[in-house]
């Protein structure tokens, strides 16, 4: 792997980032009237109880981000406290700080998504190749259609019938929640059982959709591999066709699988933030569309930028493990 | 970089067996129905959404559209003689709902797929044909946004402005971020339709360069648009739908998405309430599977190469 690549990479993850915060500081600053201010002397307004931590607040806002400074200055002043992933305080839900609040509900999401994207990943992957393959049994060929209609339905559509068929007429799940209410969140056994058990339905959304989706995909590159000379050549050799299918065929096939999980990153996580919220799911989506509701801007802008950040985080990963496991990319300089 | 990946994987395409390709001689219908009848996929796609449609020109004929707005209806009425799809917790004929909501998710996808498309037209076109420093500046945005989660984004966006958001305002949201694809797709098309042998004669018959992309390059690029139209359509419903599902939406339509909206937050789930929150799903499902069957039934037209193997 060629240094200039990684140096390239690292400049766009640099850029990714510098243009989440950007954004975050000039859309408020562009719409009429600014929405955070107005916001915030709203809350003043009708702050009761909550006055003096609203007043704080303000008093904090204008300090941290320089109000009365001149624009630039804001804007660096800004880009610091991004850079330390310091978002200052809800605006709902004062005395708490936006990063906390994050960091409470990020494992849940998390773990939900790395859990059911592996599972759709693999499963899908290889039910896609199957489905290529000459020789699999017949009745594979029917999956195509229902395939491509799980894939074009989004997640949390899925999500919706689901919780019906498996909640509410039978109750087979939990409705929603991240566990059982009145249980304390704990490193015990028995609330692990009872969080697992609260996640098989938003995760099974996830996973029923996402496979069709990977099946479509693989079931592509397949079919290209098919006609190949090195599958022809294996043939002739004698190789038996297990072995060309794991080795020839599905080997070849699945490096744009890996090119498109990279990609799809991006989609899978905006889709699972939705999931959380059909679900009450305790995680990051749910935090987000409460932000929503209650016009919480702060906590808006750290969970898109944090989202955004984790994504990056990610994709670079991906992009740098490619030739472990294709070795004929060594990420020459073009 | 992730681009130069799969351009370099799609190679193998070129490789797929040329069959049977010669286009059937006769009349313009002629040449139609084979095309259909090769690819039934077009047609069950073209009919579902075009029924789609059908619901919200007919529907007024039969249904009063005012009763789509609250309290005009009986709230919370299962499906009856009299609410066919039964009524919502705040009074809105739910039939009504989806002759009024249906067109203006439609309007939603077809507004900001086409300013998507236009965009990434114009960017790919210039990436692909000028190449350079121009090219690389485009494709490393595009590149970037790519990898970007899009929805959150747009969520950004549309939070910053919640109160001023309207059907138009909602559609030109999404299209801010409907580009990157179309331009990606656009743009490796331009690169291999750049080499082919008319584009070098009229370059060297003395075209200027904007005569050679109006005269020679677009017209041959139109299947190409048309699939990727396709696409952007339905991936601008898809974000429109996730933004009003998390409340983003035009608080005053009763859009597809909207109306899901308002069943959640009225918990029409646990309250047994599926009239409310089924049709629209069935709507939006056959809306994706609909477009989805379109485009894979446009591939034969979009890629002459990529005839049917299996």
């Amino acid at each position: 792997m060629r240094l200039d690549y990684i140096v390239r990479r690292v400049i766009q993850f640099v850029i990714v980032l510098w243009g989440a915060a950007t954004l975050n500081f000039v859309l408020p600053r562009l719409s009429p009237g600014n929405p955070v201010r107005e916001r915030l002397l709203n809350a003043m307004a009708t702050g009761g109880v909550q006055q003096a931590g609203v007043e704080e607040m303000v008093r904090a806002y204008n300090e941290q981000f320089g109000l009365d400074k001149p624009l630039p200055v804001q804007y660096l002043l800004y880009l610091q406290h991004a850079f330390v992933l310091d978002f200052g305080y809800s605006i709902a839900s004062y005395p708490a700080k936006v990063l906390n609040m994050i960091m409470a509900a990020l494992p849940w999401t998390i773990s939900l998504l790395l859990c059911s994207t592996l599972i759709s990943f693999t499963v899908g992957t290889l039910l896609g190749a199957l489905i290529a393959w000459p020789h699999s049994p017949r009745f594979l060929r029917h999956l195509v259609v229902p395939m491509m209609a799980l894939s074009a339905i989004p997640f949390y559509l899925l999500g919706l019938v689901l919780v019906y068929l498996l909640a509410i007429l039978i109750h087979m799940f939990p409705v929603s929640g991240g566990y059982t209410i009145g249980t304390i969140p704990g490193p015990t056994l028995s609330f692990f059982v009872d969080a697992v058990y609260h996640s098989i339905l938003p995760a099974l959304s996830i996973v029923l959709s996402a496979i069709g989706f990977w099946a479509i995909g693989m079931r592509g590159m397949m079919v290209t591999t098919e006609g190949e000379d090195y599958v022809v050549y294996a043939e002739a050799k004698g190789i038996p066709k297990q072995g060309i299918f794991l080795h020839y065929s599905l080997r070849n096939a699945i490096l744009p699988q890996l090119t498109s999980l990279a990609l799809s990153l991006g989609t899978i996580v905006s889709g699972a933030v939705v999931v959380e919220i059909v679900f009450a799911y305790p995680g990051v989506g749910s935090l987000l569309f409460q932000a929503i509701s209650a016009l919480d801007y702060f906590v808006i802008y750290g969970v898109v930028f944090m989202t955004v950040l984790a994504i990056a985080i990610a994709t670079i990963l991906l992009d740098l493990t490619y030739p472990l496991v294709d070795p004929r990319i060594s990420y020459r300089s073009a | 970089m992730a681009h130069e990946l799969t351009e370099h994987i799609e190679a193998p395409d070129d490789f797929a067996p040329t069959a049977d390709v010669v286009p059937p001689r006769g009349s313009r219908t002629a040449v139609v129905l084979d095309y259909s009848r090769r690819n039934p996929d077009l047609v069950i796609g073209l009919v579902m959404v075009l029924a789609l449609i059908l619901v919200g020109i007919v529907g007024p004929l039969f249904v009063d559209v005012r009763t789509a707005q609250p309290t005009r209806a009986l709230p919370g009425q299962p499906p009856s003689a009299r609410y066919p799809l039964g009524t919502d917790e705040q009074g809105r004929n739910l039939l009504a709902v989806m002759v009024v909501g249906l067109p203006l998710t439609i309007k939603v996808g077809f507004l900001a797929g086409f300013v998507g498309v236009g965009i990434g037209t114009i960017l790919g076109l210039t990436a692909g044909f000028v190449g350079g420093a121009v090219d690389t500046v485009i494709s490393m945005i595009v590149d970037i946004i790519l990898t970007v989660p899009g929805l959150l984004i747009l969520i950004t966006i549309a939070a910053s402005i919640k109160s001023f958001i309207s059907v138009e305002v909602l559609a030109l949201v999404v299209a801010s971020l409907a580009w990157p694809r179309p331009t990606r797709t656009i743009r490796s098309q331009v690169l291999t339709l750049r080499e082919r042998g008319y584009i070098q004669v009229a370059r060297r018959s003395g075209m200027s360069t904007p005569e050679i992309i109006l005269k020679e390059l677009l017209p041959n690029l139109m299947p190409y648009l048309a699939a990727t139209f396709v696409t952007a359509v339905s991936a601008t419903i898809l974000a429109s739908i996730g933004l009003e599902v998390l409340g983003l939406g035009p608080q005053n339509d009763p859009t597809i998405g909207m109306t899901i909206y308002w069943a959640i937050l009225f918990n029409a789930l646990l309250r047994g309430m599926w009239w409310w929150w089924l049709p629209p799903i069935v709507a939006i499902v056959m809306m994706f599977v609909g477009l989805f069957l379109i485009s894979s039934g446009l591939d034969e037209f979009a890629n002459p190469r990529r005839r049917r193997i299996v």
